[in-house]
């Protein structure tokens, strides 16, 4: 859901410009300051693994493809904060080097993906996994409902940038954009449960580390 | 193997750039809704392009281009991020918070 150039009017650009780079900051200091070694490699790992995994599109419906966004999983492996960063240097990288999403969209979608996808991701990660026990299978079902509602509330926050630019009307993109990420969310649902159940028998100390938050 | 476990998390991003040719051309989502309601030909053609459409200009084979575009850029996000995180802790011992790092 990378918005291109043209779609916004300046008003939203430049609003989500601004809301975006004041998280992004603020993302900035939390990172540093609770930053381990160890954090650092791990992530520009995520960040690549996020880029490589966004290329691989998958069917949809008829003529329709979706890809991770990965705000979900970043934020349940990373945390929030880490997790924001790391989606924002995905988009930018996209938006530079590829022209994938717009320079002057770069803030709405950092918003949209970074911020609101890694935020809603997070939350409700955590209060699933503390609704559905420290088990295994809740904290897969947890994770799944992350994904899966990280990429609707992103696309209903794109659709409304959208409505307020005048690009749509608010009832035609609102239930176009959400019904058709509701159907994309189910990949990101099964690829952010793939992911955690790879890395819970690859690295389980990754997994814990990301848990004991959760369930302490 | 234990010093150098990012490797592998790397490893396995480039293995994920070598199934990109067989990804879904299809539109996406926010893509089909503009089609199906009439605003796609709002969307400007960017000012400059360097990787446009993950396809690496110059190559003619096309899933060739497609990898190699996907491999620039697994190794671009992770220089940018890696750099841009340690300048964070850098940051910080630099404030004393952590005098021993």
């Amino acid at each position: 859901m990378h918005i291109p150039d043209g779609f916004l009017n300046v008003a939203t650009a430049a609003a989500t410009y601004a809301a975006s780079g004041a998280s992004v900051a603020y993302a900035a200091r939390r990172t540093g300051a609770q930053l381990s070694d160890r954090q650092v490699p791990l992530m520009g790992v995520s960040a690549a693994f996020i880029f490589a995994a966004q290329m691989l599109n998958f069917h949809v419906v008829a003529g329709t493809s979706g890809h991770l966004l990965g705000g979900a999983l970043v934020a349940i492996l990373l945390g929030p904060w880490a997790g924001m960063l790391v989606m924002t240097s995905v988009l930018a990288v996209q938006a530079l080097l590829f022209q994938d999403g717009g320079l002057l969209a770069l803030g709405a979608n950092v918003l949209n993906m970074a911020v609101v996808g890694v935020l809603v991701g997070y939350v409700a990660y955590r209060g699933l996994s503390r609704l559905l026990g420290r088990g295994r299978l809740g904290l897969y079902a947890a994770g799944f409902a992350a994904g899966w509602l990280s990429v609707v509330v992103a696309s209903l926050f794109a659709a409304a940038e959208l409505a307020l630019s005048g690009t749509a009307a608010w009832q035609v993109v609102v239930p176009a954009m959400g019904g058709v990420h509701a159907l994309i969310g189910i990949g990101e649902g099964l690829i952010t449960v793939g992911v955690l159940v790879f890395l819970s028998a690859a690295r389980p100390d990754l997994v814990r580390l990301a848990n004991r938050e959760v369930t302490s | 193997m234990k010093a150098r476990w990012w490797l592998a998390g790397l490893g396995i991003a480039l293995v994920l750039v070598l199934l990109s040719p067989l990804a879904s051309p299809d539109p996406d989502g926010l893509e089909r809704v503009a089609e199906n309601h009439g605003f796609i030909e709002r969307a400007l053609e960017p000012v400059y392009q360097l990787i446009p459409d993950y396809v690496f200009p110059g190559i003619s084979d096309e899933r060739l281009a497609t990898v190699a575009a996907g491999a620039v850029g697994v190794l671009a996000v992770f220089a940018v991020t890696w750099g841009a995180a340690s300048l964070l802790g850098r940051a910080r011992s630099r404030d004393g918070a952590d005098p021993h790092r």
